[in-house]
């Protein structure tokens, strides 16, 4: 016991979290004549220089469409994509490159899920468990296709401190049950959702498991064989990648009986107007020219998290969120949302009577960006009766001066509002 | 950002006017801005000649938002549709800053009271909490039931 908790601070200890702040660019400028304190990693990650030349790197020196002529620019270009399959194959800890798809975004990660699986498997009765804690990119999907084919959408339920209900989330499990949905993290109270727990009670009966890894991924390690779910989607623009690509990890037998989510070029086998085939995944789900430059940079982000240490990450973000809560419960009138047992750096509040749009601008002024508003969970909103919080949310460069910039931001608001 | 926040946005923002429901409204909208879930509804009682006899409205929203239907409910009333619907329009030109100055008309002195709102001209992103009462109250007397700042 003693050794591990000397080497967890030996860790802390080591984590430099200058020499972090010193590989993003962004962070070194001022607004408002103030230096930049970004709170807002949870909306988008800002990007170190590595992510930023590499991206250079192909479009100056590598770059030509993927997958098409057998000139060494072309190949250059694939390379990088394909390379960028495999570093994220690796990274998840995938049983094979094929199983990693390359999207957009989570949302359209989990569109294609719920239009290709969902359609091919779901019919008219049939039931997806979703919890309280969605973020919209979980709810409407299914709610589209609620609509289309007459599923339905059941809801898991949340204790006031945000902690998901294991118990009654397995009551609610039948044979009409196809899909469990459900985040990994929240992103607005920063609930560690149990999913490997989630995913172990779903498939006691034999019930798939998507996990949004959105906010997941960037503050805990994942391990797609140890949690054996069969998709995770997760976006590169929140682990420091650029924006535009994300990834729905599927495993490949699934993803093999799941038909195209979108028609196009490079994911045919054979086209004749009377009759297509089409090749198996990743392929099959990445129809027309692929965000390839943004694999690359994606690529890039994942090398430099893997060197800092995901591990590291988590426990320097641990720190800071025990002292953001301790600093944010000295100021007068504030009421934090989520007290899951365990949090990941997310911190959603509310401050007297004063709305979150009003203490956004007002501590913007003083160079501090934080999350106002609904944060894309409006049912979440309404369970907890706030039409909207102010959120401040951690990446692996924030540091102890930017929760006491925020603190005093918000000093400076009750003021003007005293 | 005292420019912003002047005293009389939150004084309007603190203690709203109007703030009600009133029995004998015949125009009413709801205003919903999506970007940040704020919602509200204006009522209005306008009579036979198209003139505003009360303006009043329920809702929720930020200090700016608040202030501005406050202040708006204040000003429309004893005015004709018409004339409000000009009003909007100058207003809409100084939230944005299109218009600092304006000609010296019968709107003089509502546009002088209005001229603390013009703090939002620099803050883009506020424009819309400024102009959602006064979009709702357009909506209002268009006969449409539901708006958004979109």
């Amino acid at each position: 016991m003693d050794a591990t908790l000397s080497n967890i601070d030996l860790q802390r200890s080591n984590y430099d979290v200058d020499a972090i702040r010193a590989d993003f660019p962004i962070l070194a400028s001022e607004f408002n004549g103030y230096p930049l304190t970004f709170l807002d990693s949870g909306a988008s990650a800002q990007k170190p220089e590595c992510v930023l030349r590499r991206m250079d790197d192909v479009y100056r020196r590598s770059y030509a469409n993927v997958h098409r002529g057998a000139y060494a620019l072309s190949q250059a270009a694939t390379d990088y994509y394909e390379g960028a399959r495999k570093t994220v194959a690796r990274y998840l800890n995938a049983r094979s490159d094929d199983e990693i798809v390359f999207t957009h975004n989570v949302t359209a990660a989990i569109n294609l899920v719920a239009h290709s699986y969902g359609r091919r498997f779901m019919e008219r009765g049939d039931e997806v468990i979703i919890s309280q804690m969605e973020h919209h990119a979980n709810i409407v999907p299914w709610q589209l296709l609620r609509d289309e084919i007459g599923i339905e959408l059941k809801v898991a339920p949340i204790d006031e401190a945000g902690n998901l209900l294991l118990d009654q989330l397995a009551e609610m499990f039948s044979h009409k049950t196809k899909l469990v949905s459900l985040t990994h993290v929240s992103n607005v109270l920063g609930t560690i959702v149990p999913i490997k727990k989630v995913i172990d009670l779903a498939h006691e009966r034999d019930i798939p498991v998507l996990i949004d890894g959105a906010q997941g991924i960037v503050h805990t390690r994942v391990d797609v064989q140890d949690l054996d779910a069969e998709f995770y989607a997760f976006t590169g623009h929140k682990l420091y990648g650029p924006s535009g690509i994300g990834v729905l990890y599927g495993k490949k037998d699934l993803l093999n009986t799941m038909p195209p989510y979108q028609g196009g070029g490079d994911m045919i086998e054979r086209v004749t107007f009377e009759k297509t085939t089409y090749r198996d995944a990743p392929a099959r789900f990445e129809a027309g020219t692929p965000p390839f430059v943004e694999a690359a940079g994606l690529a890039a982000a994942i090398d430099y998290v893997d060197e800092i240490g995901m591990e590291n990450i988590s426990s320097h973000e641990q720190e800071l969120l025990n002292y953001a809560t301790e600093r944010l419960n000295e100021v007068d009138g504030i009421t934090i949302y989520g007290e899951a047992q365990h949090k990941a750096g997310i911190i959603s509040f509310t401050l007297d009577k004063v709305h979150p749009h009003d203490i956004a601008t007002i501590v913007d002024s003083r160079g501090v960006s934080v999350r106002a508003g609904h944060h894309c969970a409006q049912p979440l909103m309404d369970w907890y009766g706030v039409a909207a919080t102010t959120r401040a949310s951690f990446g692996m460069y924030s540091n102890k001066q930017d929760v006491d910039a925020l603190v005093d931001g918000l000093k400076y608001v009750k003021e003007i509002f005293s | 950002m005292r420019e912003l926040y002047q005293e009389v946005i939150l004084d309007h923002g603190k203690n709203p006017r109007n703030f009600r429901q009133p029995e004998d409204a015949n125009c009413e909208a709801r205003g919903n801005n999506p970007l940040c879930g704020d919602q509200l509804t204006v009522y209005l009682k306008v009579d036979e000649g198209r003139l505003i006899r009360d303006a009043a409205f329920e809702g929720r929203g930020c200090a700016i938002s608040m202030a501005s239907a406050s202040m708006m409910t204040q000003i429309v009333c004893g005015k004709t549709v018409s004339q409000v619907q000009s009003l909007f329009d100058k207003f809409h030109k100084l939230c944005t800053g299109e218009m600092e100055e304006f000609p010296q008309d019968e709107f003089t002195d509502d546009m002088e009271k209005l001229r603390v709102m013009s703090g939002v001209s620099r803050f883009p992103m506020r424009v819309k909490c400024a102009t959602l009462s006064w979009h709702t109250m357009n909506a209002a007397v268009a006969g449409d039931n539901e708006t958004t700042t979109e």
